[in-house]
């Protein structure tokens, strides 16, 4: 270490593996993972959304939930930017899932045709 | 390190406490069935130190969410992984619940075992991964070592320390900055600094848990001091019975030679540190600081008189400084933080906060850091969660076996080390093991001076002689053979103990004893001139048992229970004890079905 500079360059570095136990607020990506998703494809949508949000090195949390009872439109996934509603995409295709990371997550604007249903906190 | 980013953190426990309630084997079942449902690349595994609330061990925390799990068995791996991990459905049987209001408490912060606490030394602990030195960098680390030797000169550290008003962690209380002004002001071509880890109390385990959950704190800390103090040489002194404490260190002390933290001209600023560990074989008497320089120097162990102060002439006669490991750990806070944000936490005489280690007759067993002049009352029932049973708070012994015992009309005692001191305890190194009315004040004081005493070095007379005679007075009482003037008799010889004995060990190990007279004064009574323990734990004075003979159902159960065939049948109607053959073991008492057995 030859430097303060040197030491807060390689803390940026390293921050980036620590802020999935990050405290602050950040948009929530919530896959849905129970045996319905998992068998239509939830498993792809996971591996793209982590795919994407590392190569745009976005701070979101993602994680994961089990069958909330609309087993015909899996793969779901929903959205949820802090202080905003909770939008759920249904019958999605890992192309849909770079869209929506795109639009709703890093530009707050809701992808209209792929959205099944908002819910209000 | 892999760049990825992983979307789940799952951190374990595998502090001292947790591995020995079988946090080893889970780990390894985790990353197997995480494997097993190909989430290798998703989530990662984390081995992190002590999170305090150990009497809910083997911990397991999951990031994002942050849920809590506590008391995690090998046989609930495979369910976490499938239901939380992949599904995402928290399991509820594994919250942590409230105990009185049996809800199940998700978060972290919302247990009220960690809502009422501020961690400074234990910021880290728990939340990284101690091995790991690129966590404690994330975390902030590492940078007051890097603002201290590229932008302050050494005078200004020391100011920062004197300022902040930290007083010594290890027990004495005395104000840091200026034990290093002393041994900055020595000159000296070669100057060392020793961090005293031989944490040596019962019941004590806040060094051990800051060194295994958060090494590179101690470190820096370290490296701090030195540079205030000019030293370029520092010691560890650890206990050779921390193997997992010693280990990680180790660890961390490669990693920061590794990344430059240590070795020569870190940060660029010409300064050169080096950092050696000496493992030491366990000796109580070690833990005082002239006994364990001369351990280091590889002499027997035993204290010499000062003056000359470790700062005049220290390891191998160099100006030396030597620092608790809490004491330590609060460093880099000051620095990064500022004097004014540490010492705006506490009283006025003692700043900061303070780790304690919570044991005894307690609910919520563990470690714990709270702002000083929190009360007493407020760390055993708030924080501790209170007694296990029903039983009624006896006493709490602070300061481990050099601490005294502080009575229930205290609770509302703010503590500080002055406070403490007031009532006849002092701050020591932060153990409090709290005792409940089955607890015999004498057994105590006899059970801390039995550990005192044969860890006495025999150097001095006082120490070595008036120990030895104090117990024996002390198990004579406990015995039933105490005489009149017995209590008389302590008081004499605790406080000339206390005056004329060359060190710390022999200058405190009578105050458990005096304390102990103090408040409890009738118990002692009661044992000498009744022959009477009233907490019935002394077995030559617990009173014997007997036998209600209205409740009597004449079942048997207790004959069969008794190990010492004391308990006959009369006329096959009642059972009765013979109060020559009983030992006043209990064991009657908890056989009997309808609670006609009573102590007399």
């Amino acid at each position: 270490m030859k430097s303060l500079e040197e030491l807060k360059e390689l803390r940026e570095q390293v921050q980036k593996d620590m802020k999935t136990r990050s405290e602050k607020k950040m948009p929530e990506i919530i896959i849905g993972m129970g045996t319905c998703g998992i068998s239509a494809g939830a498993r792809e949508i996971m591996k793209t959304v982590i795919e994407e949000t590392e190569k745009r090195s976005l701070d979101v949390k993602i994680s994961q939930t089990g069958c909330i009872g609309m087993c015909e439109k899996e793969p779901l996934m929903d959205v949820k930017l802090p202080g905003k509603e909770r939008v759920t995409y249904g019958e999605l295709k890992a192309n849909d899932v770079k869209k929506i990371i795109a639009k709703h997550v890093i530009n707050g604007t809701v992808v209209d045709e792929l959205a099944i249903a908002r819910l209000e906190e | 390190m892999k760049d990825a980013v992983y979307r789940s953190h799952v951190l374990v426990c595998t502090g001292t406490g947790c591995s020995s309630a079988g946090a080893d084997s889970l780990q390894v079942e985790l990353e197997d069935q995480i494997a097993q449902h190909d989430l290798t690349d998703e989530i990662k595994v984390i081995e992190t130190g002590c999170h305090g609330f150990c009497e809910k061990g083997p911990i397991v925390v999951v990031y994002p969410e942050g849920v809590f799990y506590c008391e995690v068995g090998k046989k609930d791996i495979a369910e976490l992984v499938e239901e939380h991990l992949l599904k995402g459905r928290v399991l509820e049987d594994l919250l942590y619940r409230e105990p009185v209001t049996e809800e199940q408490i998700p978060s972290y912060h919302d247990i009220d075992f960690y809502k009422k606490q501020q961690r400074i030394v234990l910021a880290n602990c728990g939340k990284i991964d101690p091995e790991n030195i690129d966590e404690y960098i994330a975390n902030n680390g590492y940078e007051a070592a890097g603002i201290a030797l590229t932008k302050m000169d050494p005078g200004e550290v020391i100011s920062e320390v004197k300022n902040s008003g930290l007083r010594g962690r290890g027990g004495g209380g005395f104000p840091t900055g200026n034990k290093w002004e002393f041994a900055y002001n020595t000159k000296s071509d070669k100057k060392y600094i020793v961090c005293n880890a031989d944490e040596g109390d019962p019941g004590a385990f806040m060094d051990r848990s800051i060194l295994e959950g958060d090494p590179h704190r101690i470190i820096e800390g370290m490296l701090i001091g030195a540079y205030a103090i000019g030293a370029d040489e520092g010691y560890i002194y650890i206990r050779a019975e921390y193997p997992l404490a010693i280990k990680r260190l180790e660890k961390a002390l490669s990693q920061a030679r590794e990344y430059g933290f240590l070795g020569s001209d870190i940060f660029g600023s010409g300064f050169d540190f080096e950092l050696h560990i000496k493992k030491g074989a366990g000796a109580f008497v070690c833990g005082e600081e002239t006994a364990l320089m001369a351990s280091i120097e590889g002499k027997r162990g035993m204290p010499s008189p000062r003056p000359p102060y470790p700062a005049q002439k220290g390891l191998w006669d160099k100006p030396t400084n030597i620092n608790n490991v809490e004491t330590f750990a609060n460093i880099p806070y000051i620095i990064y933080k500022g004097a004014e944000s540490f010492n705006s936490i506490g009283t006025e005489n003692s700043t900061g906060t303070k780790v304690f280690a919570l044991t005894g007759k307690i609910k919520n067993t563990g470690l714990l850091e709270v702002p000083m002049g929190t009360t007493l009352r407020e760390v055993i029932f708030d924080i501790g969660g209170g007694l296990t049973g029903d039983n009624e708070f006896k006493a709490v012994q602070t300061g481990g076996p050099s601490g005294g015992c502080i009575p229930a009309g205290y609770l509302d005692l703010e503590i500080d080390y002055d406070s403490l001191l007031e009532v006849g305890s002092m701050m020591g190194s932060g153990g409090m093991v709290v005792m409940d009315e089955d607890t015999c004040m004498v057994d105590v004081a006899r059970f801390f001076l039995d550990f005192t005493q044969s860890e006495s070095c025999g150097k001095c007379t006082p120490c070595r002689e008036g120990t030895k005679r104090m117990l024996e007075v002390l198990e004579r009482i406990c015995g039933g053979k105490g005489a009149s003037g017995d209590i008389e008799l302590l008081e004499e010889l605790g406080n000339h103990i206390k005056d004329t004995s060359l060190c710390g060990l022999g200058q405190s190990a009578p105050n458990p004893i005096l304390s102990t007279i103090n408040y409890f004064r009738e118990e002692y009574e009661a044992h000498i001139e009744d022959k009477y323990c009233p907490a019935g734990v002394c077995p030559e004075l617990a009173g014997a048992y007997m036998i209600d003979e209205e409740g009597c159902v004449a079942c048997g159960q207790c004959a069969r229970a008794c190990p010492v065939d004391a308990v006959s049948v009369q006329d096959n109607e009642i059972y009765v004890i013979d109060e020559d053959l009983c030992i006043s073991c209990g064991a009657c008492e908890e056989a009997c079905p309808v609670d006609a057995v009573t102590q007399g």
